[in-house]
């Protein structure tokens, strides 16, 4: 029997399940499949902060979404051209963000009337008519699993549990994905007990040839390999992103690199990933806690390391003494702030960008720290590195702004050659610096202000440092008003000169002629992107703009804001940015905020940023 | 612990360090600050032993390190021309555990009190005696917030009264060597800040042990908390309170009593001829198991009746910092050492153009 095959330009899936379903696996795995079939793509996980809910409730339920095309795509997609539901509860939870017309694929084996009742459904919905918008597939994906499985050597439990993999098979033959990846992780994941091993494999299979015979999928699909620029690509999380990235930075500097950290959400996969890097000489130490973290972190970085710490909100907050020290004894840190939604405990899994301010001011005295923020997965990558190099070129802390999103989430990265990655070779001092052979800790470059780093094992440098003002050059303990004043102010130069040395803000607008420009940070981007495509294929006109430097902000901010009309910046918290920039700049941007836990919706930000453009015409 | 005529093995807590070539001056130890401690402060004396002593570790003045937290006895670092970090409340042994952890050719001492390592630092404290790295812990133990102008400590007596605690206290105190051997430190000993023999013979044993070596310093405070310890220096009281620890010797406090153990495991004082001279313990610092360290830091209760002082515990384990280079470079051997570009280029890649 040969079916149809429709050419379609992009497709979105989400995957939904319980917590025990498996669901993170199959949406990587199908991920996987089209990343190397060379579509662009872009991911969406989304789980709870509960390690297993109760099973088949709302809380329990855990989803993936990928968007993927035969072209540039910048987000995981708004609303899923196909949902598969393994049971009611993911329906229920997902349904409502379905279009008129999309597909649902449920597993009717788990529509059972406990089921249903558990999730408040009175009557079926794969029966009752209330999916009659939807083109709805009812699957039995459990049975057909075990009896697929039946001459197999595992149990029914186990047999039952394969039916992710049933499920991914099916979905891969719709969409014609190669299947060799999915076959060959499964070898590999299950090398230990070839009896999984074997009935996983034939589980994915048997969904396979499932949509290949059943009559219920008259069609498969065809999404052609998008046109990216050339080069070697993978796909990659922004927190994987970053832990190559500080791995890059250790070896540009030449520095060995040190994380010290302490588990939390979503931010403990950079910890992972460092710790299986030991051959590279990286030394990770999960400390007591944040503040330990941290501070181990900056006794690396005394002793001459690149010095790392890695956290989310709820660790930021315990941090802030440190970094305070840092600031003051002017020693090179990178703390990572993989943002989830706060306050306190807030929400662990989800996404947020509300800890600006926090990492802008959150400290005592005037304290100023080079703020950066990736805008992308892939993009996590060279904001490590950057972060390395303002952290050892200029002496300082810096905070690296990631969020939940942007952690979690996937896009093709294109690798870079590692040739090609800048030079950012470290010489600690080697030489007294003052008169008569005396030793200066505090004499700053004249060029970057940063003082010397000397370490300790080096003759003839010894020093003492600590977090009592410094005086000026000596770097002795001082009380005296004028020294306070003077260093107060050198520290912030310091700061502010890094703005010297980085790109100036490009703004993206084809026509020229403008009149109202999109400005963004960190994990919006794609969001942003997607919705100003939206606003312009349909005629509009609209500037676009992305900050990655936050503090010290590029130069020509304040010349790109007032080149525009208005100015709308969206934002996943209350309008942080907005503010600083209109203390900053007197520029009366329009703030659009939403904090939902979510990324922005690119439909959402298309219209909004529609209405501001009328309204200036 | 170095030979007569100097030469190595040295001690075998800085047998990663390098040795110096010529030994600098106890005078060069000094650094140029004034030093700022009140008129009569016990710190003086701390400090002028210690000045005296660095030299003897036969190592470069450039490879010692000091790391304090905030307080009176923080100030340290800054009277001693080595290498030094005066840093934050409570948070040196977390700073001096990424330092020594990632530098194993340094000596790192850190210097606290009893505030800034057993309030706001115990959590650090007990972590990095519990994970064995090698820093050299000086608690200096006042009994009282000297810094804050005379509050109650963590090891200030129930009942004490201070500007914040006007109707005595309802602390408990902790034992500062009963918590170090909870954290199973494999060096944990007391000294006094009056017996300048005696704390320099505390701190060469602390050097020589590799690993978290743990030495509580009764220091007198003359402005908050003056004459804390005077039972223990009175001349007429001390040697019957002060239970000296020498390892291999028998256990006594006083010419007529000795250390015998009880019914349960404890230890008590009793009247050796009562007892009879076979039942006093001989010490044992090297004993695998930390109960019974922990028995003996038990006798000075009550208050000071007997006090032990010298090394309670001296049990070697592996130091945290080798345990760490041992997996780097058991990775780096087991795959070679690593590649940015293959590691870059790892996992499921495909090909545009």
């Amino acid at each position: 029997m040969t079916k149809e095959v429709q050419r379609l330009d992009r497709v979105i899936i989400r995957f939904a399940g319980d917590s025990g379903d498996g669901m993170q696996l199959t949406g990587d795995r199908f991920t996987q499949e089209t990343a190397s079939f060379g579509n662009d793509l872009s991911t969406l996980p989304n789980f709870p902060a509960e390690i297993r809910a109760p099973a088949g409730t709302l809380p329990g339920v855990s989803s993936f979404q990928l968007h993927f095309a035969d072209h540039d795509i910048m987000t995981p997609g708004d609303a899923p051209d196909v949902l598969v539901a393994m049971n009611p509860a993911a329906l229920r939870a997902n349904v409502g963000d379905l279009p008129p017309g999309a597909t649902v694929i449920a597993n009717t084996d788990e529509f059972t009337r406990r089921n249903l009742a558990k999730v408040g459904y009175a009557s079926n919905p794969l029966e009752d008519g209330s999916l009659a918008a939807y083109k709805v597939s009812a699957v039995p994906l459990t049975s057909m699993t075990v009896r697929a499985l039946a001459g197999f050597d595992v149990s029914k439990k186990d047999a039952e549990r394969a039916k992710n993999m049933f499920a991914l098979g099916l979905l891969s033959w719709m969409y014609n994905r190669p299947t060799e990846g999915t076959l060959g992780f499964l070898k590999a994941k299950f090398a230990g007990r070839p009896e999984i091993m074997a009935a996983n494999r034939a589980a994915f299979q048997a969904g396979w040839n499932f949509g290949e015979t059943t009559e219920d999928f008259a069609v498969s699909y065809e999404v052609r390999p998008a046109a990216l620029p050339p080069g070697t690509y993978r796909n990659i999380t922004g927190n994987l992103a970053v832990a190559y990235g500080l791995i890059a930075a250790a070896e540009l500097t030449g520095l060995p690199l040190f994380l010290g950290s302490y588990p939390i959400t979503p931010a403990s996969d950079i910890l992972h990933e460092l710790s299986r890097h030991k051959r590279f000489g990286v030394r990770t130490f999960q400390a007591e806690d944040e503040i330990a973290g941290v501070g181990a972190a900056l006794g690396a970085a005394f002793g001459g390391a690149l010095g790392v710490t890695t956290t989310s909100g709820p660790g930021m907050v315990l941090k802030a003494e440190t970094i305070g020290l840092a600031v003051m004894t002017e020693l090179p840190l990178i703390v990572i702030d993989v943002q989830r939604g706060g306050p306190s405990t807030g929400l662990p899994t989800k996404t947020e960008q509300a800890d600006l301010l926090m990492a802008l001011y959150g400290r005592n005295g005037e304290s100023p720290v080079p703020v950066l923020a990736p805008r992308s997965p892939a993009d996590c990558f060279d904001i490590a590195i950057e972060a390395a190099r303002i952290a050892t070129t200029y002496r300082t802390p810096v905070i690296v702004l990631s969020d939940g999103y942007l952690a979690n989430g996937s896009e093709p990265w294109r690798i870079p050659d590692v040739s090609a990655l800048p030079d950012l070779a470290v010489r600690h001092a080697a030489e007294p610096n003052g008169p008569d052979g005396a030793f200066l800790p505090y004499l700053r470059d004249p060029e970057t202000l940063a003082r010397p780093w000397a370490v300790p094992g080096t003759a003839g440098l010894e020093h003492r440092i600590g977090g009592i003002e410094k005086s000026d050059g000596t770097g002795d303990i001082s009380y005296s008003p004028a020294n306070h004043d003077l260093m107060v102010r050198s520290r912030q130069a310091k700061v502010d000169g890094i703005a010297r040395g980085i790109p100036p803000l490009e703004v993206d607008d084809p026509g020229g002629d403008a009149e109202v420009l999109v400005l963004g940070w960190g994990g919006t981007y794609g969001s942003i992107g997607a919705a100003v495509r939206r606003v312009r294929r349909a005629g509009g006109r609209v500037a676009q703009a992305h900050l990655r430097h936050l503090a010290p902000f590029p130069e020509n901010l304040g010349e790109v804001l007032r080149r525009y009309d208005r100015v709308l910046v969206p934002e996943i918290n209350l309008g942080q940015l907005a503010l600083l920039l209109r203390g900053r700049f007197l520029v009366d941007v329009i703030s659009y905020t939403k904090v939902r836990g979510l990324p922005f919706k690119a439909e959402e930000l298309a219209a909004v940023l529609q209405e501001v453009i009328d309204r200036a015409e | 612990m170095p030979n007569e005529n100097g030469s190595r093995p040295g001690f075998r807590g800085l047998r990663l360090v390098p040795r110096a070539e010529t030994a600098f001056t106890a005078k060069q130890a000094k650094s140029d600050q004034e030093v700022r401690w009140c008129p009569g402060c016990g710190d003086y004396a701390i400090l002028a032993a210690f000045q005296s002593f660095l030299p003897e570790l036969g190592v470069p003045r450039e490879n010692i390190v000091i790391i304090s937290g905030i307080g009176c006895s923080s100030r340290f670092p800054y009277y001693l021309d080595t290498y030094g970090m005066h840093s934050i409340h409570g948070r040196a042994p977390a700073i001096a555990t990424g330092l020594a952890a990632s530098r194993p050719d340094l000596s790192v001492w850190v210097i606290t009190g009893d505030g800034d390592g057993l309030s706001i630092g115990g959590n650090h404290l007990m972590h990095a005696l519990r994970r064995n790295v090698n820093i050299n812990v000086l608690l200096f133990n006042n009994r009282i917030y000297g810094l804050t102008k005379g509050q109650y400590s963590p090891t200030s007596e129930r009942g004490k009264v201070t500007k914040s605690s006007p109707m005595g206290t309802v602390d408990a105190p902790f034992n500062p060597v009963s918590l170090a051997l909870g954290a199973e430190a494999g060096f944990v000993a007391r000294t006094i800040d009056s017996d300048r023999r005696h704390l320099t013979g505390v701190l060469r044993a602390a050097a020589d042990h590799p690993g978290a070596a743990f030495v509580e310093i009764y220091q007198n405070c003359p402005i908050f908390n003056d004459d804390a310890f005077a039972p223990l220096k009175d001349p007429g009281q001390r040697d019957l309170r002060l239970l000296r620890l020498e390892h291999g010797e028998p256990l006594r406090a006083g010419p007529d009593r000795g250390v015998v153990l009880g019914e349960y495991g404890e230890l008590v004082v009793a009247d050796v001829a009562e007892v009879g001279e076979e039942r006093v313990l001989r010490h044992d610092a090297h004993r695998p198991d930390p109960g019974y360290a922990f028995a003996l830091s038990r006798l000075d209760q009550p208050a000071f009746e007997h006090v032990p002082i010298g090394v309670f515990r001296d049990v070697e384990r592996p130091a945290y910092d080798e345990l760490m280079n041992a997996q780097l470079a058991e990775a780096a051997a087991a795959e070679g050492r690593g590649d940015l570009a293959a590691l870059l280029a790892g996992g499921d890649t495909w090909t545009v153009g």
